[in-house]
């Protein structure tokens, strides 16, 4: 577990001593800063339309707002992941550091697990900073925090599992471009495969529809917590680091 | 400390490694030759846990690769033949980072980094961006990574190659210093590098095992008891060649003898005998009592270039090596270079 840690600290160092982690977060922070500001513009403008109106419209900050703005970040999350994951193998397969860690006294689960933890605590940087103005709600308004938590786990869980699928693509080619192409290309598949479920209803529809990630993500907006949902979600981020294990392990035998 | 049994690599199309098995034992220096493509690199990454083997065995300090592969690569430090350098890191940062995956720890980590910047004269660059780094100081540190844990065994994949002279020279210096406490493995393709640096040497090409023996030895067998060369001058004005070369030629067991230099009035002979056959006493009574002056008389050595390239350039190096190695020797002892 301490190489874990290790392998995981090591590539958290290179995500930072390059420009690409405050890349990614300046581009996410602007962004999201920006669904923020329009998302409260928003909701201070029908609040007092309602008011004027004379309506005592009952409006919950939690549902007219975070809700929202989570649905965008996890749709801003779908372009940023494939950029966190796609060096983290094929980096090391084309500068052939990979030999180091190949044969160093490590496993390869070590290996892929602090990788894919790195990639996670990135994501999880990210989501900090949407904390950081989602504190002015609690000081002007008194959001619910509970729904709020479940959904920063939803959001985690979710950008685990497309991380874990990042991981096993970049460990597929040496070509970072590559990389995260397909991880994008897999990562959209994976969020609009819902839409068979919509006009057809056979098994088979439903199963693939069933597959879709956002499907699973919407009650964690919603503030409810299914376990369903948290297995899926679970269940795809080992299916992705077990990919991963397989095809380190098939390069072995290759290359 | 290293044994390999019946190794072999197959991959879907071609055998890369066939049938391979050798012994090294501890604290020599071995050179692994072959020309390109021959099968090295896949015999030490082998070696390395890198990627298993398709059948034989190979144990490395004890330790199978199969089956412990993580004490294995507690006990081998490696360096492929690009040095596996993050560009991004400083060299102090990296060598730390390489001695926690080897297992290294607090006090003993620190200690063995400074060791190792002092041992591989990279103190200098301690600091410095590895990306930035010239290729003699990224060599230096891929060399610098592979001793951090203090293995015993070192296997280097070409540690010279794209070097300028100076920093070949350092290279070799710095790999003979490692030699007492590390039994050390290392390919190439440049011979003089094998003589002037390993013990002992380990010939494949086409991915078999072509020949296994000591530096010295491999010369010897090949040189024979054989070619002498012999420099005959007269003592006042120049010679008839072709009446020294008769006199020679009459010497018991001289089998051939060819002129290969006149200058002035000395003349160069190269003298073929029989093997086994000790002929240098007769040739150089036959000599003198002829009147002549006899200014030289040494063997004709072979150097290991002559060796390899008969060994790997001849079809028979492709029939099962234990056996094919002395007669391709023989074969090689008939040979002589200038």
């Amino acid at each position: 577990m301490r190489n874990v840690w290790i392998i995981c600290r090591k590539e958290l160092r290179s995500y930072f001593v390059s420009p690409i982690a405050y890349f990614l977060l300046a581009v996410f922070a602007i962004v999201f800063g920006y669904f923020f500001w329009n998302g409260v513009s928003a909701f201070v403008f029908v609040g007092m339309e309602s008011q004027m109106r004379g309506e005592g419209f009952p409006m919950n900050i939690n549902e007219f707002l975070i809700r929202n703005l989570f649905l965008n970040v996890s749709v801003i999350g779908l372009f940023l992941i494939p950029m966190m994951t796609m060096r983290l193998f094929a980096e090391e397969k084309r500068s052939g550091t990979i030999e180091l860690l190949a044969t160093s006294p490590v496993r390869d689960f070590e290996i892929i697990l602090g990788k894919w933890l790195a990639a996670v605590i990135l994501y999880a940087e990210m989501l900090l900073l949407t904390a950081v103005n989602f504190l002015w709600l609690f000081k002007y308004g008194n959001p619910d925090w509970k729904p709020l938590a479940i959904g920063y786990l939803g959001l985690l869980l979710q950008a685990g599992a497309l991380l874990a699928i990042g991981t096993f693509i970049s460990t597929l080619t040496r070509n970072q471009i590559i990389a995260g192409a397909g991880t994008f290309g897999v990562c959209l598949l994976l969020w609009v495969l819902g839409w068979v479920g919509e006009y057809q209803y056979t098994t088979w529809s439903r199963v693939i529809s069933y597959l879709s990630v956002p499907l699973h993500f919407e009650a964690f907006l919603k503030g409810v917590l299914y376990t369903k949902d948290v297995v899926f979600l679970v269940s795809l981020i080992f299916l992705g680091l077990f990919l991963t294990a397989r095809s380190l392990e098939s390069l072995r035998w290759r290359s | 400390m290293i044994t390999v049994k019946q190794l072999t690599k197959r991959y879907a199309r071609n055998t890369a490694v066939d049938h391979i098995s050798f012994e090294v034992s501890k604290g020599q220096i071995v050179g692994f030759l072959g020309p390109n493509g021959a099968g090295k690199t896949t015999t030490m990454r082998m070696l390395t846990c890198f990627m298993p083997p398709t059948s034989g065995t190979a144990t490395v300090a004890g330790f199978d690769v199969l089956d412990k592969p993580l004490e294995v690569r507690r006990h081998i430090g490696y360096l492929p033949e690009t040095p596996p350098l993050y560009p991004e890191m400083r060299t102090t940062e990296y060598l730390t980072f390489v001695g926690k995956i080897k297992g290294l720890r607090g006090p003993e980590l620190t200690k063995r980094v400074e060791y190792v910047l002092g041992r591989c004269a990279i103190a200098d660059v301690k600091d410095k961006v590895l990306g930035k780094l010239s290729k003699g100081y990224r060599q230096r540190v891929g060399l610098a990574q592979a001793i951090i844990h203090n293995p015993d065994v070192l296997i280097l994949d070409e540690p010279t190659a794209g070097l300028d002279p100076k920093q070949i020279n350092e290279t070799r210096d710095l790999i003979k210093g490692l030699a007492g406490d590390h039994t050390i493995i290392l390919s190439t393709h440049i011979l003089p590098e094998v003589e002037q640096t390993c013990q002992q040497v380990i010939i494949i090409n086409k991915g078999k095992l072509v020949a296994t023996d000591s530096v010295s030895n491999l010369q010897y067998r090949a040189r024979g008891a054989g070619s002498v060369l012999i420099e005959v001058a007269g003592r006042m004005g120049a010679l008839d060649a072709s009446a020294v070369q008769r006199r020679l030629e009459q010497v018991a067991g001289v089998s051939r003898v060819i002129l290969k230099d006149t200058r002035d009035n000395r003349l160069v002979f190269e003298v073929e005998s029989e093997r086994d056959h000790v002929v240098r006493g007769d040739l150089a009574r036959a000599v003198v009592e002829a009147g002549w002056n006899l200014n030289e008389l040494r063997s004709a050595a072979v150097s290991l270039e002559e060796v390899f390239l008969q060994l790997t350039n001849s079809d028979a190096a492709n029939s099962q090596a234990d056996q094919a190695a002395p007669a391709e020797l023989e074969a090689v002892a008939s040979k002589v270079q200038e």
